[in-house]
């Protein structure tokens, strides 16, 4: 059995050698240290953003800023953010008339009506659709749906809200669908079997028993979309140009908050000038939007989750 | 049957019609968008395309710089996000015991995801582009994707750790293992498949990111190919951007941007079916 | 080896003294008091909920994976107190090895399951990785059924075969307890036999204390019995002697099949 005395003292060596080593108690604070990286992101996105947007307000009266006039680069230039917002809001619209129907509407199909094998093959195509970049969207926006739209209404311009707001919404399709899917699955089959057995039609067990059990999933999942439809940027930068008029004439020319900051970095505005400031302030206020949203979001989902 | 009973049936058969048209929307746009992308590259998408550099001749150009931009982004990216995501993940699924401190960081994480790119582009712009004098470099563009990307990875990975069985675990513990032996030896050979799946789709949705690098400031023409993390570079999104914007001068540019594109969703339906394929090979194992 | 026949009493390994455990404001164990002998079969039995899983898990420090648990009272093993600050939970576990309910193999091959305790504990010799397979193998008898596919996935053994492997990875590391969490519940009766032969052989070289549901198996394998309810010992004393002439009514009802 020597063999036995010598596993056993191999072992209490190692363990006497390893005591004295820091490794146990420097590796969870080498994690740590790498987590809290995703703080200190959140932390530099708030203080870069606010940093400079401060420069911005404490330089432009909030007449200015609340105002319909946006002129970044004029000789006498106005910094109204107004056209910014509306656009935003406009195009983000647009893109929820296509979403949230389309999207609903499939998600109900894929988890009240498909058989499992016709589920298989539309799931992946969702998720293909998904990963499709923003920028070949952008591409096709422009070059493909405003010819296509410009057929049906003359008076559209090369540059409108219109497309990209459908291209965004055909975008944010898959997660539509997909988050209502989850919310829509994680109803008990036996509340959809009651109903069932009651006579109903796969609609009404849809329309009465589903939907209103997964209302809280898929209005989060609707915030969500809006969320990312106001943080999208190059769809509207391509297809919806950089005209700054207040308007809501969706057959025209407007722009986003984020078409607005792609323009400007890749732009003329030097560091330290009035619009180069107006780029964090526009960026701040995008910021805040999205993550309002984004609260909402989880707000909604978690508030309502302990239903059943 | 009765007038109503038959009139509910109908309706019935026309909501199951009219939503399945609704699932199949998404069939039908990725159809047309890469029929449309495909006819436009016809005579353009070819062997020079891929292995040219960008030229003022449209006829000319090509693409090998922006591809090798593209690859060494990912280079730049892939360690960076493994190594943060997948230490945030083991400190919150392994460390942190279900207290404030977890949930804050959850939190924040699932909040990151949320913002737009854009905005990441204006972080990297200060903080790599400036303040750390990086410029418009590789590495100040992977760095500023690999912050974007990160929530994905760190998801992804703590989905893999919390799958990895608790009574594996408790067979290291219980023959003397220490926190981190059972980390090393257990938890994350288990969770390397899910890991590995979530770095792929991070992967493929930086090369497809747009925003950041444009915020960045990546100059329009760039003729030499990058050497070292500190050029220069194009990315095949921001070339199709660039030719986009000029295509009222130079139709040809469509051409160019259509052929662009789809060697772009070649590069990440490769990348995706990979990642697909690796979570469901390995997705039953316990 | 020891001469056991001249010794009536075996020496104490474990010394339980006054031993209380809390899940946060929930008593689990209460005022347990008693003794585990060296390489002797102490069985632990009583209803679902009384304790026994609880207890075993202290004997290793297991239980301290549960965040919320308190402990007040002593068990010393071999005379130092395991809630020790000196004592390292590590080194304690070498030492007391323990096999689950379900079995648990590592999703590696039968080779690298038997020698993982080995290995992170810095052994990496080959060879000598190969002789620590073969001996623990050959103490959990599975050695001739697994000698030529020790490179197959563990996972491809029957559950019996998963237990007693698991059992061989315990005996890598050469502890000095085994302590056995109900290790036959998820088996079927023939594998279940195996196992009992099993800890009647290993009784010689390793003190076993070994939880279970079947009263059968405890009279069939044990010295002593510990009898478990709501968390304290109702009896404890010499398996023959509990089964043949309970001295509490609370032990006659469960082993007589009234409750439980």
């Amino acid at each position: 059995m020597n063999h036995t005395a010598d596993v056993k003292n191999v072992i209490k060596k190692n363990i006497e050698k390893n005591k004295n080593k820091k490794r146990e108690k420097i590796i969870p604070n080498l994690f740590l240290l790498a987590a809290s990286i995703s703080i200190l992101t959140t932390v530099g996105i708030v203080l870069t953003l606010a940093f400079d947007a401060y420069k911005f307000f404490a330089k432009v009266p909030l007449k200015e800023i609340f105002s319909t006039e946006l002129a970044p680069l004029a000789v006498n230039p106005s910094f109204g953010i107004l056209p910014l917002i509306s656009g935003t809001i406009i195009t983000s619209i647009i893109a929820m008339c296509v979403a949230i129907p389309i999207g609903l509407t499939a998600a109900i199909y894929l988890s009240e009506y498909a058989k499992e094998s016709h589920r298989k093959i539309l799931k992946p195509i969702m998720e293909l659709l998904a990963g499709i970049p923003t920028i070949v969207y952008g591409f096709f926006a422009y070059s493909f749906v405003t010819p296509l739209l410009m057929n049906l209404i003359p008076s559209l311009g090369a540059k409108n809200a219109l497309s990209p707001g459908i291209v965004m919404g055909i975008m944010i399709i898959p997660m539509v669908t997909s988050l209502s899917e989850d919310a829509m699955n994680s109803v008990p089959n036996a509340m959809r079997e009651g109903a069932l057995a009651l006579g109903s039609t796969k609609l009404e067990v849809a329309i009465k028993v589903v939907l209103p059990a997964a209302t809280s999933g898929i209005i989060s999942s609707f915030v969500l979309a809006i969320s990312r439809a106001i943080g999208e940027t190059m769809i509207v930068t391509i297809a919806s140009g950089s005209s700054k008029n207040f308007t809501l004439d969706i057959t025209q020319s407007m722009q986003t908050m984020t078409a607005y900051i792609v323009e400007f970095t890749s732009g003329d505005a030097g560091s330290g000038t009035v619009g180069y400031y107006s780029l964090y302030a526009v960026g701040l206020i995008l910021f805040i939007f999205t993550l309002l949203m984004n609260l909402l979001a989880q707000y909604i989902s978690r508030r309502y989750r302990e239903e059943y | 049957m009765n007038n109503r009973t038959k009139t509910r049936l109908l309706l019935d058969k026309l909501a199951h019609k009219a939503f399945l048209l609704s699932a199949l929307f998404a069939l039908l746009i990725l159809g047309i968008l890469i029929y449309r992308m495909g006819t436009q590259s016809i005579g353009w998408l070819n062997f020079e395309f891929l292995k040219n550099n960008l030229s003022i001749f449209p006829e000319k150009s090509g693409i090998y710089g922006a591809i090798i931009g593209s690859l060494r982004l990912m280079a730049v990216i892939a360690p960076v996000t493994i190594i943060l995501g997948v230490s945030t993940a083991i400190y919150l699924e392994e460390y942190a015991h279900k207290g404030k401190l977890q949930s804050f960081i959850n939190m924040n994480i699932s909040n990151l995801s949320g913002v737009p790119s854009v905005i990441f582009g204006l972080l990297g712009l200060t903080v790599f582009g400036r303040m750390l004098n990086l410029g418009s470099s590789i590495l100040a563009g992977g760095l500023t994707m690999s912050l974007l990307v990160l929530p994905i990875v760190v998801v992804s990975s703590q989905e893999a750790i919390r799958a990895v069985p608790n009574y594996l675990r408790d067979a290291s513990y219980a023959m003397g293992a220490s926190n981190w032996t059972v980390i090393r030896t257990v938890v994350l050979p288990s969770a390397v498949p899910g890991i590995l799946t979530g770095t792929i789709l991070s992967l493929s949705r930086a090369i497809g990111e747009t925003a950041p690098l444009v915020v960045l400031g990546i100059p329009t023409l760039i003729l030499k190919v990058p050497t070292s993390v500190m050029d220069d570079f194009t990315t095949l999104p921001i070339q199709i951007y660039y030719w986009t914007l000029d295509t009222v001068l130079t139709p040809e540019y469509a051409n160019l941007a259509a052929a662009t594109s789809i060697v772009l969703i070649i590069m990440l339906f490769l990348m995706n079916s990979f990642a697909i394929y690796i979570r469901n090979k390995f997705q039953k194992r316990y | 080896m020891k001469n056991l026949i001249n010794n009536k009493e075996n020496k104490v390994i474990y010394d339980v003294k006054n031993l209380n455990l809390w899940y946060g404001s929930d008593q689990a164990l209460k005022n347990l008091d008693f003794t585990i002998n060296e390489n002797e079969v102490t069985a632990i039995i009583g209803p679902s909920g009384c304790g026994k899983s609880t207890f075993i898990k202290t004997l290793n420090r297991m239980i301290e994976m549960v965040p919320s648990v308190k402990t007040t009272g002593e068990i010393l093993y071999r005379g130092t107190n395991l809630f020790d600050k000196s004592i390292g939970v590590e080194e304690l576990r070498t030492k007391v090895g323990m096999v689950f309910q379900k079995p648990n193999p590592f999703p590696k091959s039968i080779f690298e399951n038997v020698v993982y305790g080995a290995k992170i504990h810095g052994i990496r010799n080959k060879n000598q990785l190969m002789e620590i397979a073969e001996n623990s193998l050959k103490s959990a008898a599975l050695w001739d059924e697994v000698k030529d596919r020790l490179n197959d996935n563990a996972y491809g053994l029957s559950g019996g075969q998963q237990q007693r492997l698991c059992i061989a990875r315990s005996l890598a590391i050469q502890p000095d307890v085994l302590l056995m969490d109900e290790p036959t519940s998820a088996l079927d009766p023939i594998a279940t036999n195996r196992i009992e032969e099993l800890v009647e052989k290993l009784k010689k070289d390793y003190t076993i204390v070994i939880v279970t549901h079947s009263m059968h198996q405890a009279g069939r394998i044990s010295d002593k019995t510990a009898f478990f309810l709501s968390g304290e010992v109702v009896e404890f004393g010499n398996t023959k002697d509990i089964f043949s002439n309970p001295k509490d009514k609370r032990t006659e009802d469960y082993i007589t099949g009234r409750f439980g």
